[in-house]
C-alpha cells in the first residue's frame, strides 16, 4: 500500500488520484485495477450494482481496509500536509429510544468534555454554526433517534464538515432519503462544495440525481467500468449492460 | 465514618439510632451514582444480560478463590471476571452468533463451573448464599470504604472515557469513522462492568447489584431526551429507590435488596406511562 501526496500527473487541480488499486478480503477480490482521479471542487459519484465494491473502495481511500495500488491525495496549499477526511457512513441508523440529543452527537465528537455534564455556551455555540452549514440549527435540541431520514444525513454531514475537510465522502447519503429530501440534501451538497471548494466523492444507488449534480461519475463493478460525465456513463454500454438498461436513464 | 454517625444524630429518624442502617443508608448514597452512571451505558450498550452474566461469573470467581484456599476471594473473583469479560469480547468479535446466546453461553458455563468447583468432593453450596442473596443491611464500613473507592474510579473514568463509550455505543460505524477504536472501547467498559459488579457483589448482593446496574437507566431512558438528563434521572431514581426501599424494608421487615429492587420496578413503571410525552 503507498499513500503520498503528489502535484505532478493532474496538475494542482487534482486532490485524489487512484491508480492499480486492489484489495483482497481473504480470497476473494473485491476490487482490482481501480484508476480513478477526482479533481478539486468536482462532485464525483461512484455508481454500480450492489456487491460491486463502491464502500470498499470508501474503506480503502479513508484507510480503514488493506489494498494495494496507489492512493494519493494533493491539496493546493496544503502538499506536505495529511489530507483531512470528512466521511458521512452508510445507513446511520439510531435507536429512536436513545435518550441522546443532536447536541450530545457533537459533543462526544467534538469535545473533552463529557457530554453528560451537558454542553457549554461556546460549545452550543460552535454546534449551532456547525448546523447552520447545513440549515439545521433547528434540530440541536432534537434526539438523534428521531431524525427523519434526511434530517439524519445534514445532521451528519454537519458532523463531517467539522473541522472543514479537504475531501468529504459520502456512503449513500441519499438512501433512506424521501425524493424531496434528496432534492434538499443534493442542493445542500452543491453549495457547501462552491462554498468552500470541496471535493465530494459519493457513492449512490439514485441515478435521477447525477445529471443535475454530477461533475464525473464512475461506474464500478469489482473494477472501473466507465468513468466520464454524466451524460457519457448513463448511455454508455456497460452501464446498460450492468444494469439490464438499453441506453441511459 | 464517624462524621457520617454524627450526622445521621442529627437526623431525627427512628431507624437512624441503628448503626446497620447508617451504614446501609451511606452504602446506598454511594451506589446510586456508582450504578446509576453505568446503568445508562449499560442500557443504551444492549448489555444487560451481560451485567447479569458477569454477576454468576463473579460469584463463580469466589467460590474458586475459596477452593483454592486464597486469603481474599474477592481478588480472585475479580480476575475470574476480567478474564470471563475479555474472553466474552474476543469471541464476540469473532463469532457470528449473536451477543444474547453467546451471554448464554458464558452465563451457564460459568454457573456451572463455580457449582462444580464448591460442591467438588461432596462440599455444602450453602456457604457461598451470602454471596447470591448478599445483604445491603449488613455492609460493613470496610466494604462502605470499597465502594466509595470503586465510586470515585468510576468518576475519574466517566469523565475521561463516557465520550467515546456513548458514541460507541450508539454508534459504532461513526464512532469508528472518527478515530475511536470501537473494540477497544468496548473491551474497556466491559472490563470496567466486571471489576464493579466483583467488588461490590459480596457487599451488597446478586439481587440489588442486577437491579441497580440495568432498572435505575431502563426507568430514564423512558423519560430523559438527552445525555445531561439520562443521567440524572437515572441517578436520582437509584437514589430515589435505595432509600424507599431502606425504608419499608424497615418498617415492614422485608428484605432490604427485594424492597429496593421492587422500588426501581414501580419507578420504572412508572415512567413507562409517562413515555410518549418527551420530544
Amino acid at each position: 500500500m503507498k499513500l503520498f501526496f503528489h502535484g505532478g500527473g493532474c496538475g494542482d487541480s487534482c486532490c485524489l488520484r487512484v491508480q492499480d488499486l486492489s484489495v483482497k478480503i481473504g480470497n476473494d477480490t473485491i476490487l482490482h485495477d481501480v484508476d480513478l482521479h477526482v479533481h478539486c471542487s468536482q462532485l464525483v459519484a461512484l455508481i454500480g450494482p450492489n456487491g460491486a465494491g463502491k464502500s470498499t473502495f470508501l474503506k480503502a481511500v479513508l484507510g480503514h481496509v488493506d489494498h494495494d495500488g496507489v492512493i494519493a491525495f494533493s491539496s493546493p496549499g496544503q502538499r506536505d500536509r495529511r489530507p483531512r477526511i470528512g466521511y458521512v457512513p452508510q445507513s446511520p441508523t439510531f435507536d429512536p429510544g436513545d435518550p441522546v440529543s443532536v447536541a450530545d452527537l457533537f459533543a462526544c465528537c467534538m469535545s473533552r468534555r463529557p457530554a453528560f455534564l451537558g454542553l457549554s455556551k461556546s460549545m452550543r455555540k460552535t454546534v449551532l454554526e456547525c448546523l447552520e452549514r447545513v440549515h439545521g440549527e433547528d434540530l440541536i435540541d432534537k434526539r438523534v433517534g428521531t431524525l427523519s431520514g434526511g434530517e439524519l444525513q445534514r445532521v451528519l454531514l454537519a458532523l463531517a464538515l467539522e473541522p472543514l475537510p479537504n475531501i468529504l465522502i459520502l456512503d449513500e447519503p441519499l438512501s433512506g432519503v424521501d425524493v424531496e429530501g434528496m432534492s434538499v440534501l443534493m442542493d445542500m451538497l452543491d453549495e457547501i462544495r462552491k462554498t468552500y471548494d470541496l471535493s465530494i466523492l459519493m457513492t449512490t444507488h439514485d441515478f435521477s440525481m447525477l445529471e443535475r449534480y454530477a461533475d464525473q461519475v464512475v461506474l464500478i463493478d469489482h473494477t472501473v467500468l466507465a468513468q466520464g460525465t454524466p451524460q457519457e456513463v448513463l448511455t454508455s454500454e456497460p452501464f446498460a449492460r450492468t444494469f439490464h438498461r438499453k441506453g441511459g436513464m | 465514618m464517624d462524621i457520617w454517625y454524627l450526622i445521621c444524630d442529627l437526623i431525627p429518624l427512628e431507624m437512624l439510632r441503628w448503626d446497620f442502617m447508617r451504614n446501609a443508608l451511606l452504602a446506598i448514597l454511594l451506589m446510586a451514582p456508582l450504578f446509576g452512571i453505568l446503568s445508562t451505558m449499560i442500557v443504551t450498550g444492549k448489555m444487560s444480560f451481560f451485567s447479569d452474566a458477569l454477576g454468576h461469573s463473579a460469584f463463580t470467581g469466589i467460590a474458586i478463590g475459596c477452593i483454592c484456599g486464597v486469603a481474599a476471594p474477592t481478588w480472585v473473583a475479580v480476575l475470574f471476571s476480567l478474564v470471563f469479560a475479555l474472553l466474552f469480547s474476543f469471541v464476540r468479535s469473532r463469532s457470528d452468533q449473536t451477543a444474547d446466546t453467546l451471554i448464554g453461553v458464558f452465563s451457564s458455563t460459568a454457573v456451572a463451573l463455580g457449582i462444580f468447583m464448591a460442591t467438588l468432593g461432596g462440599g455444602s453450596f450453602t456457604k457461598y448464599n451470602k454471596y447470591l442473596i448478599g445483604d445491603i443491611l449488613s455492609v460493613t464500613p470496610a466494604e462502605i470504604g470499597m465502594l466509595a473507592l470503586v465510586l470515585l474510579g468510576v468518576l475519574a473514568f466517566w469523565s475521561i472515557y463516557s465520550n467515546r463509550l456513548t458514541l460507541t455505543a450508539i454508534h459504532p460505524q461513526l464512532a469508528s469513522s472518527r478515530g475511536i477504536p470501537v473494540g477497544v472501547s468496548q473491551t474497556i467498559f466491559t472490563a470496567t462492568i466486571a471489576v464493579v459488579v466483583t467488588l461490590s457483589i459480596s457487599s451488597v448482593g446478586l439481587l440489588i447489584l442486577n437491579s441497580l446496574l440495568v432498572l435505575p437507566g431502563a426507568a430514564a431512558r423512558n423519560v430523559a431526551r438527552n445525555l445531561k438528563q439520562y443521567h440524572l434521572f437515572s441517578v436520582g431514581f437509584a437514589l430515589l429507590s435505595g432509600i424507599s426501599g431502606l425504608v419499608v424494608s424497615y418498617y415492614w421487615g422485608t428484605s432490604a435488596g427485594a424492597s429496593i429492587s421492587l422500588s426501581l420496578a414501580i419507578l420504572f413503571a412508572s415512567t413507562f406511562c409517562f413515555r410518549k410525552r418527551r420530544a
